[in-house]
């Protein structure tokens, strides 16, 4: 549905050039939702403007639906952008304009008669539950509601395609979870797209299929989030994986283990799916003479199932240890050293 | 009372130039609102990174609306005399005074509105462009309701600066106030008219505050 292939984007900056997109190819199908995580500077947003061609790329192609959106212009792009909508981290809603009027004004651009335009604001306050606010001006709004405005506007043309800039980052977590539910149920219900870009790991975790992990403008990783989840191979995609999977006391307590006993390994279990459930401690107990501590359990879900980490400190004879890893291995359970300093 | 304490007052002299002041005030303020506002999204819109962005256009609107905004109101009128002529083919009266009313107020007023517009926020404008917005759309759905509290703030000031710049207009003849307090007051040495001619500026200057803040205050939502 979306196809993007060697795509640059280059800023001119001064005098020294900028690459924010550097040769990124991905191909977005239709119906799911994907994800982008990268920290700021990685170039996400700008990746996500050149979908509706709100920024143009130096090189490379973009086909939507078929259509090369780089050949586009003046009212050609106009009307591709009204099947591309976009949300956005700050609402960008006009603070003259009631939740009405706003939800109203893309369908003033697309030229909708008057009692056409009233009768689907009607559907979307409906459908994103803000029924009965119609008439309050955006000041009055929380956070939250403001982006149910943002949502019921971005889908009031039809569009094929949501775009979702950081939508949820200057929310609070349980508005953000509400926000999150709303898309996945207009995803679900409408059949829409949906390209999202965000830094947090929570947000593609509860709600994404795919995920790319982005970089200094590279694409440096790419799959299904219970796949990246269950076996992250670029170092900053272990880093936001930890967002979501460490306590922040983790550390110290693994830190102050290893000191306690330094004869003991630390090892890091991933589990996903049915695999939570075996007795494997057990039978690991039993098999070998050595001693577990558990350090940290956490157990996390994401759309397509649950993935869970287990930090054990194995205390014990080293040979006798690396049996045991062997044996954790040959139960295909993913199973990582933890070295400390 | 008022007799005793304005002797020398002639009423319908001083209702004729209120009346006067009135005219050159509204009709002055009414275009300089018009072709301030031209200036200020031109100015605005060609600015880098906007949606006319044009180095040209812009440093050349600059150029004018600095050069005009920093001419002297006193020196302007004298200096568009041949103008005056050529539009109204007279120098005496209110409408004389009103091209240099306007040339020199729509640049100083050209220039609130670039502020103004400035102050939006520019994810507004980045949304209504990601809905497939026109430019004239994004004008006058977006930058001006967006920007209109401080349009109109900006106009009450300049309106308040125009009932002075009337006052300096009575030197070509335009009458109002200015030329009666001037001519009638300061020159015959009758304080009383110079004062009560005073007063009904102030009058003037209030009312127009007054309008401008409430109408400020009902627009602004945020």
């Amino acid at each position: 549905m979306i196809q993007l292939t060697n795509v640059h984007k280059k800023f001119q900056l001064n005098r020294s050039e900028i690459v924010a997109v550097d040769d990124v190819t991905l191909a977005i199908k239709e119906g799911e939702i994907f994800g982008v995580i990268g920290y700021s500077g990685a170039g996400k947003s700008t990746l996500i403007r050149l979908l509706n061609g709100l920024e143009t790329p130096t090189s490379g192609s973009i086909m939507i639906h078929g259509q090369e959106m780089t050949s586009l212009q003046g009212a050609g792009l106009r009307n591709a952008r009204q099947k591309i909508s976009m949300i956005f981290q700050h609402f960008n809603l006009l603070w003259s304009r009631t939740v009405e009027e706003n939800i109203m004004f893309p369908l003033e651009i697309a030229g909708v008669k008057k009692s056409a335009r009233k009768q689907k604001v009607k559907e979307l306050i409906d459908l994103v539950g803000l029924t009965g606010r119609e008439q309050a001006y955006p000041s009055q709004l929380s956070g939250g509601q403001k982006q149910r405005v943002g949502i019921a506007r971005a889908l009031a043309n039809d569009p094929e395609v949501l775009l979702c800039d950081e939508a949820t980052s200057a929310l609070d977590p349980e508005t953000t979870n509400a926000i999150l539910d709303l898309l996945t149920d207009i995803n679900e219900r409408l059949g829409l797209t949906i390209v999202l870009i965000t830094h947090e790991m929570h947000v593609i975790r509860k709600i994404c299929h795919r995920v790319a992990v982005m970089e200094a403008g590279k694409v440096v990783e790419l799959g299904n989030v219970l796949d990246v989840f269950q076996s992250p191979q670029a170092d900053i995609t272990k880093r936001f994986i930890s967002q979501v999977t460490d306590s922040a006391d983790t550390d110290a307590a693994m830190a102050h283990l290893q000191q306690e006993s330094p004869h003991g390994k630390l090892i890091k279990l991933a589990f996903i799916g049915d695999r939570t459930e075996q007795p494997l401690l057990a039978e690991l107990i039993r098999k070998f003479p050595i001693d577990v501590n558990i350090v940290q359990g956490n157990i996390s879900t994401t759309r397509d199932g649950a993935y869970g980490t287990l930090v054990l400190q194995l205390v014990g004879d080293v040979a006798v240890i690396e049996e045991a890893i062997a044996f954790l291995d040959a139960n295909e359970v993913k199973t990582e050293v933890l070295i400390h300093d | 009372m008022i007799e005793q304490w304005f002797p020398n007052v002639n009423w319908d002299k001083m209702w004729e130039a209120t009346g006067e002041t009135l005219y050159m005030s509204a009709y002055s303020t009414f275009f300089t609102f018009v072709f301030g506002i031209a200036l200020g999204l031109l100015l605005f819109l060609t600015s880098p990174g906007q949606l006319w962005a044009n180095k040209i256009t812009n440093v050349f609107t600059g150029a004018f609306v600095n050069i005009f905004r920093s001419i002297p109101f006193i020196i302007l009128i004298i200096l568009l005399i041949p103008l005056t002529k050529l539009l109204f083919d007279s120098m005496r009266g209110p409408n004389a005074a009103l091209p240099a009313l306007i040339i020199g107020a729509a640049p100083f007023y050209g220039r609130m509105v670039l502020i103004a517009l400035q102050e939006i926020d520019k994810g507004v404008i980045e949304a209504a462009r990601s809905m497939g917005a026109k430019t004239s759309t994004i004008i006058f759905k977006v930058l001006l309701p967006e920007s209109m509290p401080a349009l109109v703030s900006g106009i009450t000031v300049t309106s308040i600066a125009l009932v002075g710049y009337t006052a300096m207009a009575g030197v070509i003849g335009a009458g109002g106030l200015g030329t009666l307090a001037y001519l009638e007051g300061f020159q015959r040495s009758r304080e009383d008219v110079t004062l009560m001619a005073t007063i009904l500026v102030l009058i003037i200057v209030f009312i127009i505050q007054f309008i401008g803040d409430f109408i400020t205050k009902r627009l602004d939502k945020r």
